[in-house]
């Protein structure tokens, strides 16, 4: 082992070792090292090691469609060709180039003379200017004037005081519910203890991705709805239907917590995986845990005569997460 | 004539063409003290390059249009779906292109690395009080880079348009739109309507992921870099020399230059081992987003984990005057908590300097327990974050060892307030006690010399 050593460092030698001859006499400005053979060794392996990985990498992405957990290989090649390398340069950094530590002056606090300097300079250069005050009025107001003009085009990133739309749905008196197929809803397809996702019908994929267009569909015991006198008569024999979007920060109402052991959890529940707002479907929506600040608007639905489900009116109350001044205003068609 | 040999060449080359010599001179021996956490900055430096060649090669593959397609590619659970081209074209990238999958994980991992060093360099110049005078500009740069490091991380995320990034993206929007007086005409303004926007929203944060936030964060880091290379590296007291007028350290050449490569290629080597080897966000899986669709158990990257809790944490109220809305509730947790702690990191070395009177110079470095009051208050800081951190993953927390959700959220509601107060009290009197201990030391030291002082004078 020893002697193969010995011999891949002489052909080495021989190869790349040119004499350096250094000019006697002069000082060395780095501290000189002493020799480390096995360190040396040791780099080169690292270095070695390294392109072998790296080249590995090549030939893994080259028949990535035959290997299988091509990533991870891809990773491993990559990755492990890099931190060879850094092994190889650490090791050159602690044992073959020299760490002693110098020490030099921090730079001075301040440079006194050149401050003057600076400060007179700006000075000297706007004396000739008698009326100072207007000069610096008129630059100020320019400048300001300008700046205001070269921000002005930016008004047109979007309708800044157009907020009326936060306030649309697209719910008439009469829109049928649909589901994500566009198929009808009738009143004897929603069962208890399940939840349903509805859309007004003939919206459109685009139509159904409005804050306003999706429901959520619950049916409670008629006798354990309490709806408030506002909310007298928005369930169609049971069948409550809110607005699919939390008040709180826009998620969607995607949990139904509809005990099956009522000791644990006593009433159902309408809840937003984001934050956990929980809203009671049988109170109108309102809110009995969580963040969120609102209730859940309500859209009143009724059964017709053929038994499909269709929309009474408009939501109780504007859709989606609150904004200043939210509670003003009503839900809109 | 023999030539001179092919370095001196190369400079007098150089020089010549530049005049560099005597700046180039003075950076390879540019001083570097020898400290492991003087390395955590480093780290965040070389993930951002990672970060920005990762991500250009990201950029020829990325689609950012939300226009609708059908996705028709190798993934059968998503086969026939309805989709956006930027949600399909991440999805492809992932799973039909050789080593998009590494390089698209390796940035991901990447992000999270540098929120996560900036971190952890940002504590060890606080307890350290590293941004004291002369170097609180260089302080305020870092953390201005640590805010918009932190947008520009969720832009990336929301990109995607898959599920959990469409809904971290309905949240922001909710927390934009529940600013007093001005968030629903800013939000209407961003996105070009009312959520989820207009086609124009996409190319808009593309741009601001890929050009103007990088720019910004690049921008300042030169600054940044460029201040802390003209006051000098500051420097702990370990040996003697070493002063608030005398800096040792190694010399960028040859000492320093192999270290810091050699932790470049490894921070590299590192994430791409993680890239490769350790699946992060498998958008494949979430499907994409719809306005109506959201998952539970959603867990966003962790540096966004700390904002989550300030949302879930706070109860159920809107600040009204009688029917008029003034704070809808997002606003708490998701600004007004960011702000306060961005304004506490803004303003401490002001308060400090208020509270101390001390408006030296300082080039050497406190331990934490020099300064047990600036201890205690980053501690408090921190235990606090970290609790509200904590109250985001309560949902993980139920689902592991099956505590009551609400319940702690309860417990979480109080200890938030209290626990800082502990912690930080409990900091302050550990550094007193560390103080005291090496006072003790001192002075047995001094005297057992003074007695063998007086032995020996009989």
């Amino acid at each position: 082992m020893r002697r193969l050593a010995n011999a891949v460092v002489s052909l080495l030698v021989l190869l790349l070792g040119r004499g350096r001859r250094r000019p006697r006499g002069a000082e060395r400005l780095v501290k000189e090292q002493p020799p480390n053979l096995a360190a040396e060794l040791g780099v080169l392996a690292l270095l070695g090691l390294s392109s072998l990985s790296a080249l590995g990498f090549v030939l893994v992405y080259a028949f990535a469609e035959d290997i299988p957990a091509a990533t991870q290989f891809l990773g491993l090649t990559l990755g492990l060709a890099l931190i060879l390398f850094a092994f190889a340069l650490v090791v050159v950094g602690l044992k073959l180039v020299p760490t002693e530590e110098l020490a030099e002056e921090y730079p001075p606090h301040e440079h006194p003379h050149e401050q003057q300097v600076i400060a007179e300079l700006v000075e000297e250069a706007g004396s000739g200017i008698t009326r100072r005050g207007f000069f610096k009025l008129g630059l100020l107001g320019a400048g300001g004037a300008l700046s205001l003009a070269v921000l002005t085009p930016a008004v047109s990133f979007g309708p800044l005081f157009r907020v009326g739309d936060f306030l649309r749905t697209p719910w008439r008196k009469g829109k049928r519910l649909v589901d994500e197929s566009g198929r009808p809803y009738k009143a004897s397809d929603i069962q208890e203890d399940d939840f349903y996702l509805a859309f007004p019908e003939g919206v459109g994929s685009a139509g159904e991705e409005q804050m306003a267009a999706s429901l959520v569909l619950v049916k409670l015991p008629v006798d354990q709805l309490r709806l408030p006198a506002q909310l007298k008569g928005y369930d169609a024999h049971g069948i409550v239907a809110y607005s699919r979007i939390c008040t709180h920060a826009g998620c969607a109402i995607e949990l139904y917590r509809a005990p099956l052991y009522q000791p644990d959890e006593p009433k159902p529940a309408l809840v937003c995986p984001c934050h956990y707002s929980t809203f009671d479907p049988a109170t109108g929506g309102t809110v009995t845990f969580g963040p969120a600040g609102r209730d859940l608007p309500m859209l009143p639905i009724y059964e017709d005569s053929s038994g499909y489900l269709r929309a009474k009116g408009n939501f109780d109350g504007p859709v989606g997460p609150s904004w200043w001044g939210v509670r003003m205003w009503k839900a809109q068609p | 004539m023999s030539k001179a040999p092919l370095t001196r060449r190369s400079v007098r080359w150089l020089d010549q063409r530049s005049a560099s010599a005597p700046l180039l001179r003075k950076t390879l021996r540019y001083l570097f003290p020898d400290h492991w956490s003087f390395l955590l900055g480093e780290v965040a430096l070389y993930c951002f390059v990672v970060l920005v060649l990762t991500g250009i090669y990201l950029t020829f593959f990325f689609v950012d249009s939300t226009k609708e397609v059908v996705y028709h590619g190798h993934y059968a659970p998503l086969y026939g779906q309805q989709m956006s081209e930027a949600y399909r074209s991440v999805v492809d990238l992932s799973l039909q292109t050789r080593a998009g999958l590494l390089i698209r994980q390796t940035h991901h991992w990447a992000a999270n690395v540098f929120v996560a060093a900036i971190v952890l360099h940002l504590f060890r110049v606080f307890f350290t009080g590293g941004y004291r005078k002369p170097r609180e500009l260089t302080y305020w740069l870092g953390v201005t880079m640590l805010m918009l490091v932190l947008l520009e991380a969720y832009l990336g995320y929301s990109l995607v348009d898959d599920l959990m990034s469409g809904m971290g993206l309905v949240i922001g929007y909710s927390v934009g739109l529940s600013i007093p007086f001005v968030g629903q005409n800013l939000m209407n303004w961003i996105f070009d309507g009312m959520f989820p926007g207009s086609a124009r929203l996409w190319p808009r944060m593309y741009i601001a992921h890929v050009l103007i936030f990088p720019i910004l964060i690049g921008l300042l880091l030169g600054a940044h870099l460029l201040l802390v290379a003209l006051r000098h590296h500051t420097q702990f007291r370990r040996k003697k020399a070493q002063t608030e007028r005398t800096i040792v350290g190694v010399p960028l050449w040859p000492g320093q230059t192999p270290r810091s490569v050699g932790l470049a290629l490894g921070t590299a080597g590192f994430l791409f081992l993680l890239g490769g080897l350790v699946e992060i966000n498998p958008i494949w899986l979430w499907g994409p987003y719809h306005t109506y669709a959201s998952t539970n158990g959603a867990q966003p990257d962790w540096y966004l984990g700390w904002l989550i809790g300030g949302l879930r944490l706070v109860p159920s109220f809107d600040f009204t005057i009688g029917h008029y809305t003034v704070v809808p509730n997002p606003f708490w947790g998701g600004a007004a908590f960011p702000l306060v702690v961005f304004g506490f990191l803004y303003f401490w070395p002001w308060i400090e300097r208020r509270l101390t009177g001390d408006d030296a110079f300082h080039n050497l470095l406190d331990r934490p327990r020099d300064a047990p009051a600036r201890t205690a208050i980053g501690i408090g800081m921190i235990t606090w974050i970290v609790l509200v951190f904590l109250a985001g993953g309560a949902d993980r927390t139920f689902i592991l060892f099956g505590i009551s959700y609400t319940a702690q959220i309860w417990v979480y509601r109080v200890i938030v307030f209290v626990l800082p107060v502990v912690f930080g009290v409990a900091a302050w009197w550990i550094c007193k006690e560390l103080q005291a201990s090496e006072r003790v030391v001192r002075e047995r030291h001094e005297a057992e010399a003074e007695a063998r002082l007086a032995k020996l004078r009989g």
